[in-house]
């Protein structure tokens, strides 16, 4: 059984639920643990159909690369990026979509810090642009 | 033995009247004191003035719990007679805050000009600011979690050798839901509720009247059922009724969604002065 998410969690997921803007939660460990439906046309899968997933398997999955096509390895992706260093990130790259198309992406991504200083987790918008 | 009391169960502003006198017009005030005698009071709504006169000089220390500082969790407390007694070791316990600390946010309404008595004149208070986590009160082990209420809320988890209940006063879980509950997990307060032998909460609303108050933090009677039953709890009481209920409205209301949802545990609307036993059915008893 899940461990039960905090309540800033539980409300971000239900914000992005509303959301057109793709966003993708992850917790402190770096699992992906939740992304909306706009997030499922550029991920290439519906969040129903993969679950959580973990950093080890979502950071290789998608293979980012940058736009030279060197692989990104996953302490440069922004969304770890943020949570190892507490702050805002950004970066654009490429992924790979689980549907198997190549997308050219920017991620925007917010670190989500709580009373008493609790790393949460972060939360990241993507959007599909131009290289 | 552990035994809990309902000494104001009324939301948002207390409403006393003849039509409300059997479900009673105090807010929020609910007694847990254990065999050995420790006490714990959760919320310091209007009804923990009459519980503070009842409460007899044998009392050496009391515990309050409040949930979060809307006036109806702690327009009481001015008036709870331990807290101007110095041989009394009073411990508030409430949320912290990302700005002020527990103390200065209580002192707003705790000095002139909404309170004739400032809470510095009361140093032998003992305050705590509660984050999340797990801390202990005697018998008591008391795990506290954030829950979806406008400002820090927490909900309440008390646990001891005789069972275990949780305190949700105010809480909208159903919050941005399009259709049932998602799991657990991804549910507020489900991780304090989960399994409880007793929970008391927010049910202050039919349907109808919760659709024009989405985010105001509280919960219809129908969705209070609903996540109790997520929670797989032993018994509900609910609690913070709307002012405007009457007992003969609240009557009508427990018992047209009692018939409509099949359950396998006893619901209760929280009346003053009822009495449970933690530990067994629900054993009422008002005095």
């Amino acid at each position: 059984m899940m461990s039960p998410k905090c309540i800033e969690v539980v409300l971000t997921r239900l914000l992005a639920g509303y959301l057109a803007t793709p966003i993708l939660v992850v917790d402190p460990a770096g699992t992906l643990v939740f992304f909306n439906e706009p997030a499922e046309m550029l991920l290439g899968k519906r969040f129903d159909e993969t679950g959580e997933m973990p950093a080890s398997a979502w950071s290789t999955i998608f293979s980012p690369t940058d736009s030279h096509g060197a692989p990104l390895p996953a302490d440069e992706l922004p969304l770890m990026a943020a949570l190892a260093e507490r702050r805002p990130a950004h970066r654009a790259f490429w992924i790979r979509g689980m549907d198997g198309k190549q997308r050219y992406i920017e991620v925007m991504v917010t670190p989500l810090i709580g009373l008493e200083d609790r790393n949460l987790g972060a939360l990241a918008s993507v959007w599909e642009t131009q290289p | 033995m552990t035994y809990v009391k309902l000494w104001g169960t009324r939301g948002s502003v207390a409403a006393p009247g003849a039509e409300t006198a059997r479900y009673g017009g105090n807010t929020a005030c609910v007694e847990v004191r254990h065999s050995d005698g420790t006490l714990l009071i959760l919320d310091a709504g209007t009804g923990i003035r009459r519980l503070g006169s009842t409460l007899g000089s044998s009392v050496r220390r009391v515990d309050v719990l409040l949930s979060h500082l809307h006036m109806d969790h702690i327009q009481g407390l001015g008036f709870f007679e331990p807290l101007h007694n110095p041989d009394v070791e009073v411990h508030l316990w409430g949320p912290m805050s990302t700005t002020q600390n527990l103390w200065s946010r209580l002192a707003r309404y705790l000095s002139p000009p909404l309170f004739p008595v400032y809470l510095r004149d009361l140093p032998w208070l003992h305050v705590h600011d509660v984050g999340v986590g797990e801390f202990e009160i005697g018998p008591f082990r008391v795990t506290s979690a954030l829950v979806c209420h406008p400002g820090a809320t927490l909900g309440f988890r008390i646990a001891t050798t005789g069972g275990a209940m949780a305190y949700l006063p105010d809480h909208e879980p159903a919050l941005g839901l399009r259709g049932p509950f998602l799991a657990g997990a991804w549910t507020s307060g489900f991780g304090l509720a989960a399994g409880v032998d007793l929970l008391i909460h927010d049910g202050q609303y039919t349907d109808q009247e919760y659709a024009s108050c989405v985010g105001w933090g509280h919960s219809s009677m129908r969705q209070a059922l609903e996540f109790a039953r997520l929670a797989e709890v032993g018994r509900l009481v609910l609690f913070h009724h709307n002012p405007a209920h009457t007992d003969q409205q609240l009557d009508q209301l427990i018992h047209m969604e009692l018939a409509q949802t099949r359950l396998r545990f006893p619901v209760m609307g929280g009346m003053e002065n009822a009495t449970l036993d933690l530990a067994s059915s629900f054993s009422l008893s008002r005095t």
